[in-house]
């Protein structure tokens, strides 16, 4: 079998692993990043929502073709059709910019290869390199077959997927209820207004939300996605998006130019993403903001603190998972808090009915808060409806 | 890579690759590699790969293993 080597292997072309790449080649270390896919960025498979808060607080200034859309904020709409409208400062961490992943995440690759990281295309990893118990590297396939690919760390950027991290032995299972499953078109020729991304609660996607993130004047990713644990049928997720969409006069005259599937995971933080030598980072780490299945900045910011690590493990020779503990503590300090605070306040709203999704909404609209947090949001609500407030109590402290 | 264990059946002409299955799968007994998808001897038939499809690609097989 062919066999080439390195000093670091990242597995997954997205956000976290051109990220992990590129702050770990600027030590000078050897870091390879294989993508199972032809293309960096293609096919997509996300809704492209991004804050500009995010997106500067990770120091990326991407070009214009990485920007498909900036939006000036939020439409909220109730079960019943009620609507509140927030402005991008108040909606907080999601909203504000809508990419264009293709280019995005081109753009962060190549700033990978600027700072020295090799790319290899259409390789995927078949498994783990075990040799006196510790990772060694992957077995891949390529374009001119299987090959072993041997290196001092490993880093699993492998998405919703995780493989890498379930066969190093580290727990990234899901229940079905932290799963959400996705489905979306690109629907072009709609009627909406493009200066905002939308969000459709309650019925239409119970434990779920319909969004529009607009691409341009009349093309947005509308998708919907739903827990995992509320669905009975197979192919519901698109039949429930396809309702939606028939329903609504905006929409129903639109026309698909693409068609996307996925999942997300909307979990607590995990308990572990490392092992010796290896790390996990971006979905495969379930980095994901549980409320709005957001990953992309996360990713980016996680894939950096990674990155950085390794920069040190591979200056001191030492990728043991006493030496990587560094990236776990870093990531936590930066994310594990509002990643639990925002789970916990998934975990409640999923269970709340449509009546009490009008409720909130017409509470909050007629109310006004300066600062969509949650806090905020619930000290909105009790002025109105103390008795829906009981409830969230624990989200306060 | 193809169906050899066949717990459960992937339409590959409905499957978009997306790995929502893989990602799910209790047992990691899912792939996707060269845009298939496929399930190996770990499968033992639960099916929550069914649900978690967005396409409705995946479907159980009647009378489990058919070896």
């Amino acid at each position: 079998m062919r066999k080439i080597e390195t000093d670091i292997l990242v597995v997954g072309g997205g956000p976290a692993g051109s990220s992990a790449a590129r702050y770990a080649s600027q030590s000078g270390a050897e870091v390879i990043l294989i993508e199972k896919r032809q293309e960096i960025g293609s096919p997509v498979r996300c809704a492209e929502g991004i804050s500009k808060k995010l997106l500067s607080k990770v120091g990326l200034s991407p070009d214009g073709k990485c920007i498909a859309r900036e939006v000036k904020g939020a439409k909220i709409f109730s079960p019943s059709g009620h609507m509140l409208t927030i402005s991008e400062k108040q909606a907080g961490d999601e909203v504000g910019i809508v990419l264009d992943r293709v280019f995005f995440d081109k753009f962060l690759a190549s700033l990978a290869v600027k700072a020295g990281a090799e790319i290899r295309l259409k390789t995927a990893a078949t498994s783990l390199i075990q040799e006196s118990g510790k990772t060694a590297g992957v077995t891949a396939v390529d374009i001119d077959g299987p090959l072993e690919i041997r290196a001092r760390c490993v880093v699993g950027a492998d998405g919703f997927e995780s493989q890498i991290g379930r066969w190093a032995g580290i727990d990234t299972k899901l229940k079905t209820k932290d799963i959400t499953s996705c489905f979306q078109y690109r629907l072009t020729g709609i009627d909406i207004d493009a200066d905002y991304c939308e969000f459709t609660l309650g019925s239409a996607a119970p434990g779920g939300y319909v969004w529009v993130f607009p691409k341009d004047e009349d093309t947005a990713n509308v998708g919907l996605g739903l827990q995992l644990s509320q669905l009975k049928d197979a192919g519901e997720i698109k039949r429930m998006l396809d309702r939606f969409i028939a329903k609504d006069d905006r929409m129903s005259k639109g026309r698909p130019l693409e068609m996307v599937a996925g999942a997300v995971s909307t979990c607590a933080p995990i308990d572990r993403t490392i092992a010796d030598n290896v790390l996990l980072v971006g979905d495969s780490a379930r980095q994901i903001d549980p409320i709005t299945g957001g990953g992309i900045g996360n990713s980016c910011i996680a894939g950096k603190i990674a990155g950085e690590v390794l920069s040190l493990a591979y200056e001191e020779k030492d990728f043991s998972e006493k030496s990587l503990q560094r990236y776990e503590k870093g990531w936590r300090d930066e994310m594990e808090e509002r990643l639990y605070r925002n789970w916990m306040a998934k975990e409640k709203l999923v269970s709340l009915s449509d009546e009490t999704f009008d409720k909130i909404i017409l509470a909050i609209s007629e109310i006004g808060v300066e600062k969509l947090s949650t806090l905020s949001i619930l000290q909105a609500v009790e002025k109105k409806y103390p008795e829906l407030v009981e409830e969230f109590r624990d989200l306060l402290g | 890579m193809r169906n050899v264990y066949e717990q459960i059946s992937v339409d590959q002409d409905v499957c978009m690759h997306c790995g929502a299955c893989v990602g799910t799968c209790p047992r990691n007994a899912m792939f996707l590699h060269d845009l298939t998808v496929a399930s190996n001897e770990e499968c033992n038939g639960c099916g929550i790969c069914v649900k978690v499809c967005p396409v409705g690609a995946i479907s159980k097989n009647n009378g489990g293993d058919s070896r």
